[in-house]
């Protein structure tokens, strides 16, 4: 049973297709890369597959159930671009951020997950307050808090320092590999796709591209789009570290 | 005349309930629409109230139960502003221009068919606290009850969407549904709000202090429980000192609200270090 499977969606926004007959699905424990240009509908795929925007037609199941009857949604954590309207006046702590929506909230496990992403010291500061890198890793503490079983990341180290960008990939790599959690990460940075990535998603409005890097590197229409250098500095990333390092 | 005089009139004691009862309401609600920008709402929806009270006062109701009669057109306004705002083609505050307009320039037409302004209406234009009737104060106990129960109940579905819409969403909460409850607990807000501080001031209520409890930079629960400390602070005093020196008791109640906003406003500029 696929964790995520995409049938046949079309998503339209004022009569225009911004993502048409899109069909894919995603295995338990892969770590999926999702490409396209700006304008792409990468971020537009996430919010369908999260129930944020109405598909026009078409299907989407999580973890086996139709999203009209998904109700398990402590089984996923997500991490968008950028808060869609974070109002800097905003009187949340970061722990009050990070404990939001969880059934359960346990002080132990907060104190885990602040350390974990090194943001210990901010615990009872605004989330308005902070840096954007702060606010970042806020954010992705409280996607993995509830140790979920998808993560999905839509640009999530935008604007992030090289250093926590790297604390970010090699976390999420790690969950991947020891926990088998599966994570579909929207990116614009070809590198970390190669590296981290075991399948690809390349989408233009429509699915152009969607395998593993083997079929990917093969590719004479992937040569074409990203240009023969880039798909052999992605290939050679991947067969470096073999997805996922 | 002492306090304890003045406590001892039946109607300054309704009006110091009924008061506090719509200021704790008006700050708790105040408080996600602050948060989400919808400000402007109970400005937007107070306008209703006046087209509302035109039409209810044309019919010819009684004035013991213009509050209540009131509400179901209030209350559409209400949805009405939800539905242009969530279309994605119209903003929010273009939305509850349109609906403002509206209760405004029917009011107008309205009370013009009925023979032209009569002294109704520009009570509820400025408002009088110390005229609460009996059923307004039930009808103020019902919805604080509501309220309540609404925040406590939907306290982490509430603080999600007011954090982020698109994540709540991502959550499993179901937005909308929450939304709309929102919107129609301010509509009753309003219209309560409108026998406290007057159809021209009901925005100043809803508004003024979740703004003061904002600038005190505290956690989501710290704040909304000052927010309605400084409202009900607001109504206590104003109703005492209005009283006394034989002022409009709504007028006095919003400016007092916006006497604690700039004093919490100096102070933290003062003495707060910036992080």
């Amino acid at each position: 049973m696929p964790v995520v499977r995409v049938d046949n969606l079309t998503f339209r926004y004022n009569g225009i297709d911004v993502l048409s007959n899109i069909s894919f699905a995603v295995e338990k424990g892969l770590y999926l890369g999702i490409v396209g240009p700006n304008g792409s509908g990468k971020s537009t795929l996430i919010k369908n597959i999260l129930g944020i925007l109405r598909p026009e037609k078409g299907r989407v199941e999580l973890f086996g159930r139709p999203l009209s009857d998904f109700r398990q949604w402590e089984r996923i954590g997500y991490l968008p671009q950028r808060l869609s309207a974070l109002n800097t006046h905003f009187p949340g702590t970061v722990e009050e951020i990070i404990q939001m929506g969880l059934s359960k909230k346990d002080q132990d496990t907060l104190t885990r997950t602040l350390k974990m992403m090194a943001i210990a010291h901010l615990g009872s500061r605004l989330i308005g307050e902070l840096s954007y890198g702060e606010q970042q890793r806020a954010m992705l503490a409280r996607a993995l808090i509830r140790r979920p079983e998808l993560l999905i990341f839509d640009e999530p180290t935008t604007a992030l320092d090289p250093e926590t960008r790297e604390m970010f990939y090699s976390l999420t790599g790690e969950m991947n590999r020891q926990e088998g959690t599966t994570v579909i990460l929207v990116t614009h940075d070809i590198g970390v796709i190669g590296e981290y990535a075991r399948n690809l998603l390349y989408l233009d409005k429509k699915v152009i591209f969607s395998g593993t890097f083997k079929e990917f590197c093969s590719s004479r229409d992937m040569a074409g789009i990203f240009g023969p250098s880039s798909q052999h500095i992605i290939c050679h990333q991947h067969d470096r570290t073999g997805g996922t390092i | 005349m002492d306090l304890m005089e003045v406590m001892r009139y039946g109607f300054v004691q309704r009006a110091m309930i009924a008061g506090v009862l719509i200021a704790a309401v008006s700050a708790l609600l105040g408080m996600f629409l602050v948060l989400r920008r919808f400000s402007l709402i109970g400005d937007g929806l107070a306008h209703t109230t006046f087209g509302s009270v035109a039409v209810v006062l044309l019919i010819g109701i009684s004035p013991l139960y213009v509050t209540v009669a009131a509400l179901p057109l209030v209350i559409i306004s209400s949805l009405a502003i939800y539905k242009l705002t969530s279309s994605r083609k119209i903003n929010a505050d273009s939305a509850i221009g349109i609906i403002s307009s509206l209760g405004i320039a029917a009011g107008v037409v309205l009370a013009s068919l009925s023979g032209g302004y009569n002294v109704d209406l520009f009570s509820y234009l400025f408002g009088n606290i110390l005229t609460v009737n009996n059923t307004e104060l039930i009808l103020a106990f019902i919805v604080f009850v509501m309220v309540l129960a609404v925040v406590v109940y939907f306290y982490d579905d509430l603080f999600a969407l007011t954090f982020d819409q698109e994540l709540a969403c991502s959550m499993g909460i179901n937005t909308g549904r929450i939304n709309i409850l929102l919107f129609l607990l301010t509509a009753v807000a309003a219209v309560l709000a409108m026998k406290v501080a007057g159809i021209m001031l009901v925005s100043a209520m809803l508004i003024l202090p979740a703004l003061t409890a904002l600038q005190m930079s505290m956690s989501f629960r710290k704040t909304l429980i000052a927010a309605v400390g400084f409202a009900v602070g607001a109504v206590l005093c104003g109703i005492i000192i209005a009283f006394i020196l034989n002022l409009p008791a709504g007028a006095m109640i919003v400016l007092l609200n916006i006497c604690f906003l700039s004093v919490v406003f100096v102070v933290k500029k003062l003495y707060v270090p910036r992080r």
